[in-house]
């Protein structure tokens, strides 16, 4: 067992870093408040390739794998949990295309997503079918060459800045998950509308908008693997989304820990800087561990995808320990820095704020438990 | 149009430490980066050869480690490095690097422009430029913050403490560039894993002719006396108070001082 990156490897994560550092972090907080993309970002991150990780050099990527994806993942998050977040998002449209599209998919929509020239989305939560994808309302029908798709998506990540969209629709509502078919949908197709962008209590400056399909025209090659077969196609996004949660989580836990652990060494109360309190110094010892711990969670679910192994089982604990890790760290983090930790001045009541999205999204914490409970019943099943 | 960019590796700070007994810097432990200035020089050839078509070729003197520094520049875009490196080349002043330089430039010869930052971080001397251009015996125009080539002459404009000049010298010329010249570019990773491919050429004294006696310690009549941190025995005056009584105070006193 090997925890080291390669020379290569650890070569993109010190440009990540630099990058990080010089052009993300500085601006960060304004990025948030203004809760607009963060457009000059994401053009530094195209610049940099950020996007073509782990895409078979055939299709203008770099070749690497999941766990490297992660890695920079968690540097962006660490930096700007905006930029993060947007990573995070594209890569739910990017995967199912490289792991579901023919060629000709790919040749026209996963190599500028690779790029990074376009911008991905994955659309299947609908107000009545989030966590149970079986009650997806989207209706797609075969007229001709083209399927008409009708319904409205909900707080859809990247929707209206994304050029490319993986919807999930229904053919047959009757046959429930076995009727889901993934489409890839471009911005601009007739009958594909973006409806309004939620204000939510963190997250800023990522879009979550509704995308509206009013008989919405998508050609049949654009049927992504096969139709009838989308509930495949979803479960297979969510387990990447999920590495790509835990990724985030880590990412923003471990700026918290930082503003946390200088600004006890800062700080000075009856004499002394309060990071040389015992309540105060188990706190960090408590926050640390479990941020690593919910690293070598996720490092490890990316290691068995990156293996071809299953991963679903770890990716799910990957994302539910993370998430509640996130929760912790950051209330944690406030509570070190105690009232400015409250205040705008501090970037840690945001972290506070951003963090709670970790154990809803992608599956809340309790679909997590219901995942990871199934598959250890199955494993031990007598 | 082919165009040579002389580069330095320096220590990335601008606290560099020093060694009280040898009074020369200490590097170990501190990462190393290309001279700040020496980015613009490399920008400025990049965007020539982009427009023109032509050939970057960058140059370094230093020891085996400073390949990295090369490795950064061919990601940058440029086209191809070479590595001057030999144990003769040690403790060398300006002069010495002058003429290291200029006999590497003499052996890649057919050369349009040399490029070189306008100085660099840690020695901050700026003689190497023109040192450079003297021995090859060509113009030389440092401070350059604009620049126009038709082939046949630069138009350089220059960046003076309250002014621009603007002059024009035939090519081949030697330019130094400021900061302000231009942005130069992050590499991207495809950028930075095709550079880790590219061969860095590594040439010794032989290779460029250069004499023992010209290089080095021998060939450098700088001794440096004694470097040092200059101590700031300046105390700072502290205004407290609302901030517009203080700003009123500030500028009473500036008045009283006929600063202002």
């Amino acid at each position: 067992m090997d925890f080291r990156f390669t020379e290569d490897e650890q070569m993109i994560l010190d440009a990540v870093h630099e990058l990080g550092r010089e052009e993300l972090q500085p601006h960060a907080c304004e990025v948030a408040e203004r809760g607009e993309f963060p457009e000059e970002a994401i053009e530094l991150c195209r610049e940099m390739d950020i996007f073509a990780i782990p895409v078979e050099e055939k299709w203008g990527g770099l070749g690497f794998g999941f766990l490297l994806w992660g890695a920079v993942g968690e540097l962006l998050s660490y930096y700007c949990q905006t930029t993060g977040s947007v990573y995070g998002a594209h890569m739910l449209c990017q995967y199912p295309i490289m792991a579901f599209g023919t060629d000709d998919q790919k040749e026209k929509y996963l190599k500028p997503l690779t790029t990074g020239e376009h911008i991905g989305a994955f659309g299947l939560t609908e107000p009545n079918a989030g966590s149970d994808a079986g009650s997806v309302q989207t209706r797609a029908e075969l007229r001709g060459d083209k399927y008409i798709l009708n319904g409205t998506k909900i707080f859809i990540s990247n929707g209206g800045v994304a050029e490319t969209y993986v919807i999930i629709a229904n053919l047959d509502p009757s046959k429930g998950t076995r009727g889901l078919t993934a489409f890839i949908v471009e911005k601009g197709m007739p009958g594909f509308e973006f409806g309004k962008n939620e204000k939510k209590m963190g997250w800023d400056a990522l879009p979550n908008r509704e995308l509206i399909f009013q008989d919405c025209e998508v050609p049949v090659e654009n049927v992504l693997y096969k139709p009838g077969r989308g509930f495949r196609v979803a479960m297979g996004t969510l387990g990447v989304g999920r590495i790509g949660m835990a990724v985030g989580a880590v990412g923003l836990a471990q700026a918290a820990f930082d503003a946390a652990i200088l600004y006890a060494q800062q700080r000075v109360q009856f004499g002394q800087r309060i990071a040389e309190f015992q309540a105060i110094q188990f706190k960090l010892a408590d926050m640390a561990t479990e941020i690593e711990a919910s690293r070598l969670l996720y490092q490890k679910a990316a290691w068995l995808k990156d293996q071809g192994e299953a991963f679903e089982k770890i990716a799910s604990m990957a994302k539910l320990y993370s998430s509640e890790t996130v929760s912790r760290v950051t209330s944690q983090a406030v509570q070190v820095h105690g009232g400015v930790g409250y205040t705008r001045e501090f970037p840690v009541e945001r972290y506070m704020r951003d963090a709670k999205l970790f154990e809803i999204v992608e599956g809340t914490s309790e679909i997590q438990r219901g995942i990871i409970s199934n598959l250890l019943l199955r494993e031990n099943h007598i | 149009m082919n165009i040579i960019v002389c580069i330095k590796q320096v220590p990335d700070t601008s606290e560099v430490r020093i060694d009280p007994q040898t009074n020369t810097i200490i590097r170990e432990g501190v990462p190393s980066i290309i001279n700040p200035f020496d980015e613009n020089a490399i920008e400025q050839a990049v965007q020539l050869v982009e427009q023109y078509g032509g050939k970057v070729t960058v140059v370094t003197m230093g020891p085996p480690q400073a390949e990295a520094a090369l490795r950064e520049a061919l990601a940058m875009g440029c086209d191809e490095a070479i590595l001057v490196s030999d144990r003769c080349f040690a403790a060398s002043d300006t002069l010495a690097t002058s003429y290291v330089l200029s006999n590497t430039i003499r052996e890649i010869g057919g050369y349009d422009l040399i490029f070189c930052g306008k100085q660099a971080f840690d020695g901050d001397t700026a003689q190497v430029p023109p040192g450079i251009a003297e021995q090859l015996g060509i113009p030389q125009v440092t401070f350059a913050i604009g620049l126009e080539v038709d082939g046949k002459k630069a138009r350089v404009r220059r960046l003076l403490e309250d002014e621009f000049e603007v002059v024009e010298a035939k090519m081949p010329v030697l330019i130094s560039c400021v900061k302000q010249m231009n942005d130069p570019r992050r590499p991207g990773i495809k950028a930075k894993l095709a550079a880790k491919k590219k061969e860095v050429k590594v040439w010794d004294s032989a290779c460029i002719n250069a004499e023992a006696c010209y290089c080095g310690f021998d060939g450098s009549p700088t001794r440096v006396v004694r470097t040092f941190a200059p101590k700031r025995d300046i105390e700072g005056e502290r205004f407290e108070g609302e901030p517009a009584d203080c700003a009123v105070a500030v500028v009473e006193r500036l008045i009283g001082q006929k600063i202002i």
